[in-house]
């Protein structure tokens, strides 16, 4: 099998959202689910920064705050929709991009890494000092989506917690629909052409400041997105969302499930999201038995979960 | 009128002089050798009329403008491609895929397009992926399309890279040592298919240490020694000359002897 290509990714990802919810046992089930989308989201943009044009990014919750509070302000102040309203942070996530991503990605490694960094404290300081218009560090209200009142009016009556689940998965499906577009496109090969070999990759023509702007502006609103979802089925959000912790577990899911593709990013979003969940059984050495796992999966599968098992099975069967 | 005109070209690497004013032209198909000892400063050279570097004296003129300093994408489209000795391969890529990179400058369009994977991105992907199975072909690297191109041989890897930089279809190309760890027969085959594409009227400029195959393909050959030009000429003259006999043919002679015999 291959886990590369576009249609064995797609045909996995919707057969596993939409049989999962049969073997759930309450509403909690849907809840975690969605956190997992929502997750899944940011990580599959982070797939096409980090896995195909192999830059970093140490501040991306700083977009999954603005598109997040962008849901919480702009239907109160702009009278926005609150879907409106995630289109307009996905768009100044998009914008803000841009503007900082020319200066940062000249840097490589680790001084981009920390560049990014200081970009996510940037934003969450904003969100935590700006207390009038954002209620500081206690948070604010975001406004109901309304969707699914409106699918009830068409005989669609969902719960609070099958209705985002079912709509963040179906976003995560377009999300990871075109990411995978892009990986075999013009623009995905100059991506991971760059990757590979930037030096290279000038001589046949890339404009290498070009694409790593192009990696950095999508991967934000793909963060943006996410962190509208997150408060819109919250419906509460506090500067934690654009935190340096936010940032670090988006990084450690794709880096976990294997930043070169989709689906394996996917997978450490699943893990990560879960693992916690499961490892309090261990109780106070949860954290401990969490940190370890990480450490192994890196020292023993550096391509990440996914593509290591992958290979293995490949490797078996030939 | 020459396509490529090399003049007083120099750079210094803190003390070292490791390239200093060298110059000379190339006429479109034509094909110019440079050669000279390990640490001659050929690379160096082909690295400053890339853009790789950044010479610090003289000039780089492509098709009567001067594009010196200009960085390596702006040169590719100018129709300017190179090879490295140092393979630069895209590692994660099939053998297929490199060669298809190598059209970006053919393939490139809107984001957009490529996002929702519009019929105008399919039709660019498909193009270049024709193109590029021809030029895997072309340097006899057919059925190795599908391989991931970290499974390949040095020699082979040469040839993809040839692959890669034809894709672009340049009106000068820089190869720096093609065959390098190739056996016999592949070097060979290198060495038709520079004639062939030279024939078509690209311009080749080729660093090679294979003194047959330089002395059989190249219409002129410029001589480097520690950074600096010592000769320049055509094949014959260039093997009867006793500076350069001394500087670098000397070890090689025989071989030389046996290519002009
Ligand atoms: N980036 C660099 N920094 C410092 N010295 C360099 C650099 N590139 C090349 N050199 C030096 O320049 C000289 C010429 O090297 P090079 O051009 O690679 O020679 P050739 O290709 O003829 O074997 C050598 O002494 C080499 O060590
Ligand atoms: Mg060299």
């Amino acid at each position: 099998m291959r886990f590369s290509s576009k249609a064995t990714t797609l045909l996995i990802l919707i057969a596993v959202i939409a049989i999962a919810p049969v073997f759930f046992p309450s509403s909690y089930y849907f809840r975690v689910g969605s956190l997992i989308f929502v997750n899944g989201l940011a990580v599959t943009g982070l797939v096409v920064l980090i896995g195909y044009a192999g830059q970093i990014s140490l501040g991306h919750a700083g977009f999954a705050g603005i598109g997040a509070y962008a849901c919480a302000l702009a239907p109160v102040h702009l009278g926005l929709h609150p879907a409106l309203a995630a289109v307009f942070g996905a768009a100044l996530s998009a914008t803000i991009a841009f503007l900082v991503g020319r200066p940062i990605l000249r840097l490589k490694g680790y001084y981009l890494a920390v560049a990014s960094l200081g970009f996510g404290i940037l934003v969450s300081m904003v969100l935590s000092n700006e207390a009038r218009l954002t209620g500081g560090p206690d948070g604010m209200a975001v406004p109901e989506l309304g969707l699914r009142g409106v699918l009830r009016t068409v005989g669609v009556d969902l719960s609070n917690t099958e209705f985002w689940y079912a709509f963040s998965g179906l976003v995560l499906v377009l999300g990871a629909w075109l990411a995978l577009n892009l990986y075999h496109s013009p623009t995905g090969r100059a991506l991971r052409a760059l990757h590979g070999s930037e030096i290279a990759a000038r001589t046949v023509g890339v404009d290498v400041a070009h694409y790593k702007l192009v990696a950095f502006v999508l991967s934000a609103v793909y963060a943006s997105v996410s962190g509208s979802l997150l408060a819109l089925q919250n419906k509460f959000i506090t500067p934690d969302v654009a935190g340096f912790m936010h940032s670090i577990e988006m990084v450690t899911m794709t880096v976990l499930g294997g930043a070169g593709s989709v689906l394996g990013a996917i997978l450490g979003a699943v893990i990560l999201t879960t693992l916690p969940q499961v490892l309090t059984i261990f109780q106070e050495y949860e954290q401990l038995m969490l940190g370890l796992v990480m450490m192994l999966v890196m020292i023993f599968m550096r391509q990440g979960l996914l593509p290591s098992i992958a290979r293995s099975v490949r490797g078996r069967g030939e | 009128m020459s396509l490529l005109q090399i003049e007083g070209l120099g750079i210094d690497f803190g003390g070292l002089r490791a390239v200093h004013d060298v110059g000379f032209s190339l006429k479109p198909g034509e094909i110019v050798s440079v050669i000279g000892p390990n640490g001659a400063g050929k690379t160096t050279l082909f690295n400053m009329i890339s853009g790789v570097y950044a010479p610090g004296r003289g000039r780089v003129v492509l098709e009567g403008e001067d594009v010196t300093r200009m960085p390596p994408h702006l040169l590719a489209r100018r129709g300017l491609s190179r090879t490295f000795q140092n393979l630069q391969i895209f590692q994660s890529m099939s053998v297929l895929e490199n060669a298809i990179a190598g059209h970006h400058l053919h393939e490139r369009g809107s984001v957009f397009a490529d996002l929702f994977s519009l019929p105008a991105s399919r039709r660019r992907s498909k193009a270049s992926e024709e193109s590029a199975r021809v030029l895997l072909e072309r340097v006899g690297l057919g059925r190795a399309a599908e391989q991931e191109a970290g499974s390949l041989s040095y020699g082979a890897l040469k040839r993809l890279e040839i692959a890669r930089a034809l894709a672009l279809k340049p009106r000068v190309l820089l190869l720096d040592e093609p065959a390098a760890g190739c056996n016999a027969v592949e070097t060979e085959e290198i060495d038709h298919l520079i004639a062939k594409v030279a024939a078509e009227g690209v311009s080749i400029l080729l660093v090679e240490h294979d003194m047959k195959m330089v002395m059989r393909i190249s219409n002129h050959i410029v001589v480097l020694d520690h950074g600096e030009k010592i000769a320049e000429g055509e094949p014959a003259a260039i093997a009867r000359n006793p500076r350069v006999i001394e500087a670098y043919l000397g070890a090689q002679a025989t071989e030389v002897q046996n290519a002009d015999g």
